[in-house]
């Protein structure tokens, strides 16, 4: 998911707040800033939203590589627009990880130094164009099957700020959808992009959801504190079941030989992806890695003589009315 | 790396939406002056129509209820239920009131 492998702090609190905490997450109340809450609540909650936000805009990478040459004016408008709703997904974030007392350039310069991750995903290159549709479809696919369910987590800040982003990431899917569609109804070289496009993120796509985690001590700890709403399995099972007929209906073939319906089951037989691919990108070495956190770290590099510029601007402003007093 | 010494402020951003409401928080963003936070407002909350007015304050300006005294601050209500106007029964005869 956006949010990979978060393994949950242990908590050293006192036992009876504890308790009248637990009993307060089962009886379904949301916390909110202010409220107390265990040190490994706060901790896990810090560590998840601030890799959500990070991906949200290391997101923006892949997609920004194709502004400039999408098709139409039409398709280069409407990627704008969703790259331009990453980044407002990844302030919507960085805002309910605030609230937890971590300020936004600690967080930044945790994902730039390489100590807060982001999703895998971002990882892989987008080649042509039609990997814009398949990372509208397949990749924002994915994260909808966890961000929906998140409306309803016990932390107020974060399920608010998922219950907006929801309401903006259907846009996306559709869009990838659309440019599927497009491509797959197109001709014999657009199919074979579209085609290629899938094999490539597919597998990618069934990682976000992490390994299985039914053996996961931090899993059982997140799910309890309801920060976490379903298994990996859970979801993965999800998309698969989802996404498998919308193959179907473009004609192209999921690269799967081993996908099949299980009508005992209701879903289908997968094919897991390749766990040490995915174990391996998180330690640095995708395809992409250097070049994604190279990219910010210049951003953030150059940007900042911008951000002490406005803010001395700011302070001058503001000194002036005194001083004519 | 050397920590930044110029942290843009943190603005809380209440929305007035088209239909009359009053305005609603609906999250919070960094900028250096109100000027910029009412433009970052624009572009982080309002790219879907969701408002025609923008409030913003300095989050360190807010002052909020502590939340272990909401017994004594909201226990007194509870018991006053003749402040709603369900407590009293009026006879069907009477008509709407």
């Amino acid at each position: 998911m956006y949010a990979q492998m978060i393994k949950s702090e242990a908590t050293q609190d006192d036992p009876e707040k504890l308790a009248a905490f637990q009993a307060r997450i089962d009886a379904g109340d949301t916390i909110e800033p202010k409220d107390w809450m265990p040190e490994g609540y706060r901790k896990t909650l810090i560590r998840q939203i601030g890799q959500h936000a990070h991906s949200e805009i290391v997101g923006q990478l892949p997609e920004g590589n194709w502004i400039t040459r999408a098709p139409t004016l039409e398709r280069k408008t409407i990627l704008l627009a969703k790259v331009q709703d990453e980044a407002g997904h990844g302030l919507y974030l960085y805002c309910a990880a605030e609230t937890l007392g971590v300020s936004r350039d600690e967080l930044t310069e945790m994902l730039l130094d390489g100590r807060m991750k982001y999703s895998s995903i971002f990882n892989y290159p987008t080649l042509t164009w039609a990997d814009m549709g398949a990372v509208g479809w397949l990749v924002d696919g994915a994260a909808i099957m966890n961000q929906v369910p998140l409306q309803r987590t016990s932390y107020g800040p974060y399920a608010r700020a998922m219950v907006r982003i929801c309401k903006e990431e259907s846009f996306h899917q559709r869009q990838g959808f659309d440019i599927m569609m497009k491509m797959a109804n197109g001709t014999a070289a657009q199919r074979r992009m579209a085609q290629d496009a899938l094999n490539r993120f597919w597998y990618p796509s069934l990682m976000m959801f992490g390994p299985s985690d039914q053996d996961s001590v931090h899993s059982a700890q997140s799910m309890k504190w309801r920060i976490k709403m379903n298994s990996n399995d859970e979801l993965r099972q999800k998309f698969v079941d989802q996404t498998a007929p919308q193959a179907a209906f473009l004609g192209l073939t999921v690269p799967d030989p081993d996908l099949c319906w299980n009508e005992e089951k209701g879903g289908y037989d997968f094919s897991q992806p390749d766990w040490d691919e995915f174990f391996d990108v998180l330690r640095g070495n995708g395809p992409c890695n250097t070049e994604r956190l190279a990219e910010q770290n210049r951003a953030w590099d150059e940007g900042k003589w911008v951000r002490e510029g406005l803010m001395a601007h700011a302070a001058k402003k503001n000194a002036q009315p005194i001083a004519a007093e | 790396m050397t920590k930044s010494r110029t942290e843009w402020p943190l603005w809380e951003i209440f929305i007035r939406g088209q239909h009359g409401m009053s305005h609603r928080h609906v999250g919070s963003l960094h900028a250096q002056d109100a000027d910029a936070a009412v433009r970052n407002a624009r572009d982080v909350y309002t790219r879907r129509n969701e408002g025609v007015s923008i409030w913003v304050v300095p989050s360190a300006s807010i002052t909020a209820s502590d939340p272990d005294a909401k017994g004594a601050l909201y226990e007194p209500s509870h018991s006053k239920v003749y402040r709603h106007p369900t407590f009293f029964d009026i006879p069907d005869d009477v008509g709407h009131m």
